[in-house]
């Protein structure tokens, strides 16, 4: 059909599924890593690592690689001119390792060499004489006191406790349990990846690099350099996931040491084996959780014991624990409560950030107990939550007010409405069973479990930390152009941002400036919170823009500047005839505002645990339905249904994107995804034996968006990113306790625990 | 590094000779990871791929296939082969992922000899003959003589293995692998069982719960002793317990980071058993 005009293209405003400006590059395989970047006359870089968990460092030998034709440098920890450590919250972690080593994997010295199988060789020759020292391993130890202090801060990162209410309060019912969480690592497949190029005079550095921070690294870097803060630039390069692992440092200080020691610049890369060594990793926890319940099973009281192992630096482990016991309630009424709770260190790899928190160690514990009080007064895993459902207005354990939109009821009434899967064994493909491709089952070895989980998530940063985010926004000539430091680590704010423009604004052409230090910090890409805090910022520019604007035409115009609008891509009066296209109103004319956005202000907790520490809550229910082969302790995750509270829905393939990519994340912890530590050694740092759910073990996702705007979101939406890997994993668990009939405590659930 | 991507075998097998550290690679699903980590540094490679003859198919005595080395999995999973020896074909769809079948050989799973290799039950069920060439000689040798241990075998380095006899039995066959993950995986624990109707015999071999493929001969022969295995035989839940619990007891696991000695154990009695009942359904 030839008609002439009447084709218009929809625009990609907000509530459109805008599609990624970077989506087909990367499909196609032209999309620029940080990984595939290149300099003129660039040297390689590689760092040297301890095989040994805990050791002192006798002697460090660098002489022979020093001789080794093709090698520019060698560093060690003699070599960093400023500030010898670095951390995200306490300054403990060593650039490079001093005196001691303290995980497998430390970085004790580096090396530029014109070329990375050079490098290979030069590390080798590289001595280092370690007197090896028995590690600690058990967390408990370090609680205890049992093993002398492994770090001059001591064994016990933080210790907080939560008290509230009536400490004797307790009920007919009480259930208990000891749950463990293995460690998870964030696995994103684009690895560490940096390029640092000296600055002509050799007084600062410009780095590129895969970062979820660049404001943070900023700070990090400049202060163990020791330069000033302005001689050292940062741009973002491409990312291929983060999760969290990117967000302590890893090789941005050797990368940039090495290159002001060269005088060339400088590649790093990792591999994926020292990958596993070179960022931090989910925390393992033990949790010890006692509800006390009504005959009802409404909850009256919750006793808990947390102990997170941060490893052998802090990296983020207090604000962990703090986001662990503060959910020890999860999305439930509670006035009652005793929590204790422990970060500490250990010789095991550090843990950090990884997507959810602290808020996946506690929600398996308590959606494992809330299925306990379930069983206990005999009532379904449905009603037993949505008896105790929380909804906006009720005190937290902490004794803050839930001022979020709290739709939990929904989410759980929503996800329950979803159908369920066709029965087991209507369709005959038999890979579609537990076991998969290996055909280890007949349809009559399988049985079926049902199995929920609901959480509460906090949005951004908590305990009075003001992690704002900065926008500009310039319009000319129909063009806006947005400048953010803000890291797409794949997420989308690059889709989102132009969105927003075009929503403000009435403009279609988007431009994205350079990502990088040039403009103030947007806060890291973590913690569910760049669609809120830094959406907010580009929101705020463009608003300021769009008054601007009207401000202008109005008086070229003779008009209120209050009567005008935007209307698709031109700004009309309301109230009159008059309109006029953006593009031509903004004809040779720049327009430009930078905008910070702070969300409302938070404090600490007091030596009980109290206190408004938190910004906003998002929360999501998960109904698993699993398939187990019970005799081989195999799985298959059919379906998950899940309703989630986003507030509103800025892009639905987006959106769906997130809870399927999360709910795929947490399958993994459910089921297969840990690093095996032995002895404080790693025994599986390769995707060979470090397992990600395939597209095999990718169950049906049926999604449901509970839209009830969030009057604190700047866009009236919630962060999405974190809700959709928390609760899944307790539903499956459920799910195959449901199917077997056995208490299982430990995640991620291995077949011996299910068979034997 | 040199490569020689030779057309025809004979230029392969003298490239052989000539270097004394020249790898051969066929698929190179093995030997491009082991070169990635450094394990090996070979100067010259010897590619097979362009060789026809190793990627060819054919039934010269009838009750024999022969299949050449280089053939893909993915030509693997499907006919002749499915029909033929079903139990390859499945052993074939549990390799990795499709790229990973796309290219990779029971040339370069022999090559490589790993008691985790997927095709060696197969073989080891099936009494698969190697057939392996040097530039002026060629010999035929039993799987059974062929794997010695972990990642070795009695292959010469001058020598290119250059096709497997399969034996075409009729009766029923298959091949089950339990990993931690629905495809992809490394098996933690497999099992071949060919239930021949003709000879009324049943064999099992099994991978990853020992140094070598494990042929559970007592097993079969106990079996033998108490039931009738020829066609339109029923076995018991008992027999079929008995059979997997017998089959356990000849492997001889290890504990390490992918499982336990004691889980591979069990997973061979219920896979055993279960292969059993399936043959005789
Ligand atoms: C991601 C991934 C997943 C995998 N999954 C599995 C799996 O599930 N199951 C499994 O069994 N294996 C698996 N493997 C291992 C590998 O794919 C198989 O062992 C495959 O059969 C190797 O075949 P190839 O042709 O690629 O061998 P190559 O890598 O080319 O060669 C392997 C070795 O055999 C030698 N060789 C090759 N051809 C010959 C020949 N004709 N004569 C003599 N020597 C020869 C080579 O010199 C080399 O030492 C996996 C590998 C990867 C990378």
């Amino acid at each position: 059909m030839a008609t002439s005009s009447t084709v218009t293209k929809p625009r990609d405003v907000l509530g459109t599924s805008a599609l990624r400006p970077d989506g087909a590059h990367k499909v196609q395989g032209s999309f620029e890593f940080t990984s595939d970047m290149h300099a003129e006359n660039m040297l390689w870089g590689a760092t040297l690592r301890s095989p040994h968990p805990y050791a002192r460092i006798v002697s460090i030998d660098t002489s022979d690689a020093l001789a080794l034709s093709g090698v520019h440098c060698v560093i060690t920890a003699r070599d960093v001119p400023g500030k010898p450590t670095y951390g995200l919250i306490s300054s403990d972690q060593p650039v490079f390792a001093q005196d001691f080593v303290r995980y497998m994997g430390e970085p004790v010295a580096a090396v530029a060499a014109d070329h990375p199988e050079t490098c290979r060789r030069a590390l080798a020759l590289i001595s280092v004489v370690y007197e090896v020292l028995i590690p600690l391993t058990d967390p408990e130890d370090a609680v205890s006191g049992a093993h002398d202090p492994i770090h001059p801060d001591g064994n016990v990162i933080r210790h907080q406790r939560i008290i509230r209410g009536d400490q004797f309060a307790t009920g007919p019912i009480v259930v208990e349990g000891e749950y463990v969480i293995g460690m998870q690592d964030q696995a994103f497949l684009g690895l560490e990846a940096a390029l640092a190029i000296p600055d002509s005079d050799g007084l600062g550095v410009h780095l590129h690099v895969a970062t979820q921070w660049l404001h943070e690294d900023l700070k990090q870097i400049s202060a163990c350099l020791n330069l000033p803060a302005e001689k050292v630039r940062l741009t973002l390069g491409g990312v291929g996931g983060a999760f969290g692992a990117r967000e302590d440092i890893s090789l941005q200080v050797h990368c940039c040491l090495l290159a002001l020691k060269a005088g060339r610049p400088i590649k790093m890369q990792y591999s994926r084996e020292e990958s596993f060594f070179g960022h931090v990793h989910r925390h393992p926890a033990t949790i010890f959780m006692r509800h006390h319940a009504d005959a009802n099973g409404k909850i009256v009281k919750i006793d808990a014991r947390f102990v997170f192992d941060g490893g052998a630096y802090t990296s983020t482990s207090p604000a962990v624990l703090i986001n662990g016991i503060t959910h020890t309630q999860g999305p439930y009424k509670c006035d009652n409560a005793t929590v204790d709770g422990f970060a500490v260190r250990t010789n095991n790899p550090p843990c950090g950030a990884m997507r959810g928190f602290g808020v996946v160690q506690a929600c398996f514990a308590h959606e494992s107990q809330m299925d306990k009080i379930a069983a206990a007064v005999g009532k379904s895993p449905v009603e037993v939550r949505l008896i105790n459902a929380m909804v906006t207005g009720d005190p937290l354990i902490t004794g803050q007010i839930m001022e979020s939109v709290a739709p939990v009821a929904r989410c759980i009434t929503e996800t329950d409405a979803i159908p369920m899967p066709e029965p087991l064994g209507k369709t005959i493909n038999e890979l579609a069973l537990p076991g998969g491709s290996g055909l280890t089952a007949s349809r009559s070895n399988i049985v079926r479990g049902i199995g929920w989980g609901v959480s509460m998530k906090n949005l951004m940063y908590s305990e009075g930390f003001d992690d704002y985010a900065t926008a500009r926004c310039i319009l000319k000539d129909g063009v806006a152009s947005l400048k953010f430091a803000t890291s797409e680590v794949g997420q989308g704010f690059v889709t989102l941002a132009p969105q927003i423009a075009r929503s403000v604004l009435g403009v279609d052409e988007v431009i994205i400036e350079p990502i990088d230090t040039q403009i103030g910090s947007a806060g890291s890409t973590s913690a569910s919170r760049q669609t809120w805090m830094s959406g907010g910022a580009v929101d705020g520019a463009c608003r300021l823009v769009r008054e601007r604007l009207f401000h202008h035409v109005g008086k070229m115009h003779d008009i209120d500047p209050l009567r005008l609008v935007i209307d698709g891509t031109d700004i009309a009066d309301q109230v009159g005839t008059f309109r006029i296209s953006v593009e031509e109103a903004s004809d040779g004319i720049e327009f430009s505002e930078t905008f910070e956005h702070h969300h409302r202000a938070t404090e600490e907790l007091d030596e009980n645990g109290q206190g408004n520490c938190h910004t906003a809550f998002a929360f999501v229910a998960h109904r698993a339905v699993v398939d187990v082969d019970p005799e081989l302790g195999l799985v298959k995750v059919v379906q998950i249904a899940t309703a989630q509270d986003v507030g509103r829905v800025l892009n639905p393939l987006s959106a769906i994107g997130q809870v399927e990519g999360g709910i795929a994340q947490g399958l993994g912890l459910a089921v297969m995804e840990e690093i095996v530590m032995q002895d404080g050694k790693v025994r599986n740092p390769s995707f060979t034996d470090y397992l990600l759910p395939t597209a095999l073990d990718a169950p049906e996702v049926v999604a449901v968006m509970i839209e009830e705007n969030e009057p604190q979101a700047p866009l009236g939406a919630k962060g999405i990113g974190e809700p959709p890997c928390i609760s899944v994993t307790p539903a499956i668990v459920a799910a195959i306790r449901n199917a077997i009939g056995k208490d299982i405590e430990r995640i991620p659930v291995r077949p011996q625990d299910i068979c034997l | 590094m040199t490569v020689i991507v030779a057309k025809e075998l004979t230029t392969a097998l003298a490239a052989l000779r000539e270097h004394a550290d020249a790898r051969l690679i066929q698929g190179g699903t093995d030997l491009m990871v082991e070169i990635n980590f450094n394990h090996v540094k070979p100067t010259t490679m010897v590619s097979l791929r362009d060789i026809e003859e190793l990627r060819t198919i054919r039934t010269v005595t009838s009750g024999i296939m022969t299949i050449g080395s280089g053939v893909p999995y993915s030509v693997l999973e499907g006919e002749p082969v499915l029909s033929a020896i079903p139990a390859l074909a499945q052993a074939s769809r549990t390799v990795g992922s499709p790229q990973i079948r796309a290219t990779g050989s029971l040339g370069g799973n022999l090559g490589t000899c790993s008691p985790a290799g997927d095709t060696l039950p197969v073989m080891f069920a099936l009494d698969a003959m190697i057939h392996l060439n040097t530039l002026d000689s060629s010999r035929v040798v039993s799987i059974h003589d062929f794997m010695t241990g972990v990642k070795r075998s009695v292959r010469q380095h001058d020598e290119i293995i250059t096709a497997i006899d399969f034996p075409v039995v009729n009766g029923w066959q298959g091949y089950s692998k339990v990993g931690v993950r629905n495809a992809m995986v490394i098996s933690v624990a497999s099992a071949c069982l060919v239930a021949d109707h003709e000879n009324a015999n049943v064999r099992i071999a099994l991978g990853s719960v020992g140094p070598t493929i494990i042929r559970c001969r007592e097993s079969e022969a106990w079996l033998k002793s108490v039931h009738d295995l020829s066609a339109g035989q029923s076995i018991s839940l008992d027999v079929a317990s008995e059979f997997g619990r017998r089959a356990a007891a000849e492997s001889s696991p290890i504990d390490d980071h992918r499982s336990t000695a004691e889980y591979r154990r069990h997973a061979i009695s219920v896979l055993a058993s279960r292969l059993l009942r399936k043959a005789y359904q």
